[in-house]
């Protein structure tokens, strides 16, 4: 199963309810997906300055430590905070690399889960409600927000398991299905230099979409493209920057259905996901087409 | 008596009391029920509402409902305001189910009998294995639709997916709008007298009125794909 959330907001005045609304639509998708939960939320950008969003497993002694290594290395300009096992850590855009060099070397059990200007994703093991409690998702603000809930088909429920995957600087991919060609992708994808952290077959599908986008495609252009090459049952979500993007493989075994108002666009694994949602009685409510790329963008 | 019990009616409202509540209350209904008019409020987008009703009440749900509304219904008119999830009057029995929205995929799947009215749109593999249930949908239908239907029939106002009636028995399937492809063993049939009085029939069962039956094209099995042929025994 799994369960998949998406909230894309036209209108910036609901911008500080989208944590909220977000995680009211993730509690309906928890019996899809009861053994892990994950979300990524587009906020606000700090002026040239990009985030990476950090994750450890024994976060307060690693993070402490980073705290205590930034407080020393003040050309990397880095600013630090807390979110239970995760962290988010700001720096100027041009040390991004610098940053990456640091916690590479010095902080070899930090996982990065994501980088960009606006994105952080968060994402642990746990029932879905107590993993959106963890990270206080409801007091987050944003202008678009996708959320996953987890019932693991085709590898270990672990953290790195978990949904969103990030696929490139403010871009992020959640799953909803399972893929029957991942290993041998996976083989081409290595030989090609793209490396991997888990065995979770949708980690292989955002490699592949990062590495179309390394040959010079758009995403929508290797959405389109991964309908030739990946095989298996999936609908997509894709988050980036400023956009929402939404793709079903052409059988369409996996639930989806999404609806549209003047105030936003937003997806559901199920109707439940969106009927807690504001004037959804009038929005515009219908069932993506299979084999078909729907994108949104402000 | 129809009139007599047709004046008592319970509202069931599904934001105070679980769904387990509900569909048990309908399930003690019976022949000759003195509650034979239900409405429930607030659906939400809930599983495996109103499944398994035996008798002849109405049932109006107002909302959108989730998986497997209306299942194995029979006798009962069930009627939802609203749409459906995936596998709305799954395998239905008798009675009747309206959905006013759209239906999600494997709607009236191998149902035995019945009438289902979808008068918004239908998306894949409506009709499922139909084993003698009527489908009559208003809007369109998407891919692999009436994929093995048996017996029953499937009318389409507007357009069919890709591979209508692929591997399909002897279910009877008429099109008014255009059909993306035909699956395996499937082929366009003439319209004989009798195909146009079904048909009649059937739309006149839905209530529409501004369809004519010569309007349609029908569909249904080339037999070659489920007779045993004796040209093949070598091959088994």
């Amino acid at each position: 199963m799994c369960g998949i959330v998406g909230l894309f907001l036209k209108n910036p005045k609901m911008e500080p309810q989208l944590g909220e609304l977000l995680s009211g639509m993730l509690s309906t998708m928890c019996e899809r997906g009861p053994d892990s939960a994950g979300f990524a939320i587009y906020g606000a950008a700090e002026d040239g300055r990009t985030k990476i969003t950090l994750q450890s497993a024994k976060a307060s002694e690693d993070f402490a430590k980073l705290k205590a290594a930034l407080a020393k290395n003040t050309k990397l300009d880095g600013k630090l905070s807390l979110h239970d096992t995760h962290a988010v850590l700001s720096v100027p855009s041009e040390s991004i690399d610098d940053a990456k060099a640091m916690l590479a070397t010095e902080f070899p059990t930090i996982r990065i889960m994501a980088t960009g200007e606006n994105i952080e994703i968060y994402k642990e093991v746990g029932y879905p409600t107590e993993v959106a409690k963890r990270f206080d998702l409801a007091h987050m603000s944003g202008t678009h927000a996708i959320g996953h809930t987890r019932m693991a088909t085709e590898s270990a429920v672990t953290t790195l398991g978990a949904h969103p995957f990030s696929t490139g600087a403010d871009e992020c991919l959640v799953h909803n299905g399972s893929l029957s060609n991942h290993a041998s992708l996976r083989r081409e994808l290595i030989r090609d230099g793209m490396t991997f952290n888990t065995e979770n077959d949708t980690e292989v599908a955002a490699s592949y979409l990062t590495w179309r986008m390394k040959q010079g495609m758009d995403l929508g252009q290797a959405l389109e493209k991964s309908l030739d090459d990946l095989d298996g049952f999936f609908n997509f979500v894709v988050g980036t920057k400023e956009g929402f993007g939404v793709v079903r493989d052409p059988i369409a075994c996996k639930p989806a259905v999404m609806a549209e108002t003047d105030d936003y666009v937003a997806f559901g694994s199920e109707y439940r996901a969106l009927a807690g949602l504001p004037g959804i009685d009038k929005a515009k409510v219908w069932e993506p087409e299979p084999a078909t790329v729907y994108f949104w963008q402000r | 008596m129809q009139q007599l019990i047709g004046e008592l009616m319970r509202t069931f409202d599904l934001a105070k009391s679980p769904l387990r509540e509900l569909n048990e209350a309908l399930h003690r209904q019976k022949d000759g029920a003195n509650e034979a008019h239900w409405e429930v409020l607030n659906p939400r987008g809930g599983h495996a509402i109103a499944v398994g009703i035996d008798a002849p009440i109405e049932v109006d749900v107002r909302g959108s409902v989730g998986y497997y509304c209306a299942g194995m219904n029979k006798k009962a008119s069930v009627t939802v305001h609203g749409s459906a999830g995936p596998g709305v009057a799954e395998n239905m029995m008798s009675g009747k189910v309206v959905i006013k929205g759209d239906a999600s995929q494997y709607a009236g799947a191998t149902g035995r009998g019945g009438l289902l009215v979808i008068e918004g749109n239908a998306s894949s593999r409506c009709g499922i294995s139909m084993k003698g249930i009527d489908i009559v949908v208003k809007g369109n239908i998407g891919h692999m639709s009436a994929f093995m239907a048996q017996s029953g029939h499937l009318v389409v106002l507007g357009d069919a997916g890709d591979a209508l009636g692929d591997s399909i028995y002897e279910a009877q399937l008429f099109v008014r709008g255009k059909v993306k492809s035909l699956g395996a063993d499937c082929i366009e049939k003439e319209m004989r007298p009798e195909h146009h009085e079904a048909l009649s029939k059937l739309l006149e069962g839905a209530g529409i009125t501004d369809a004519k039956p010569s309007e349609f094209r029908r569909y249904g099995s080339a037999r070659k794909l489920y007779n045993f042929n004796i040209d093949n025994a070598d091959a088994y």
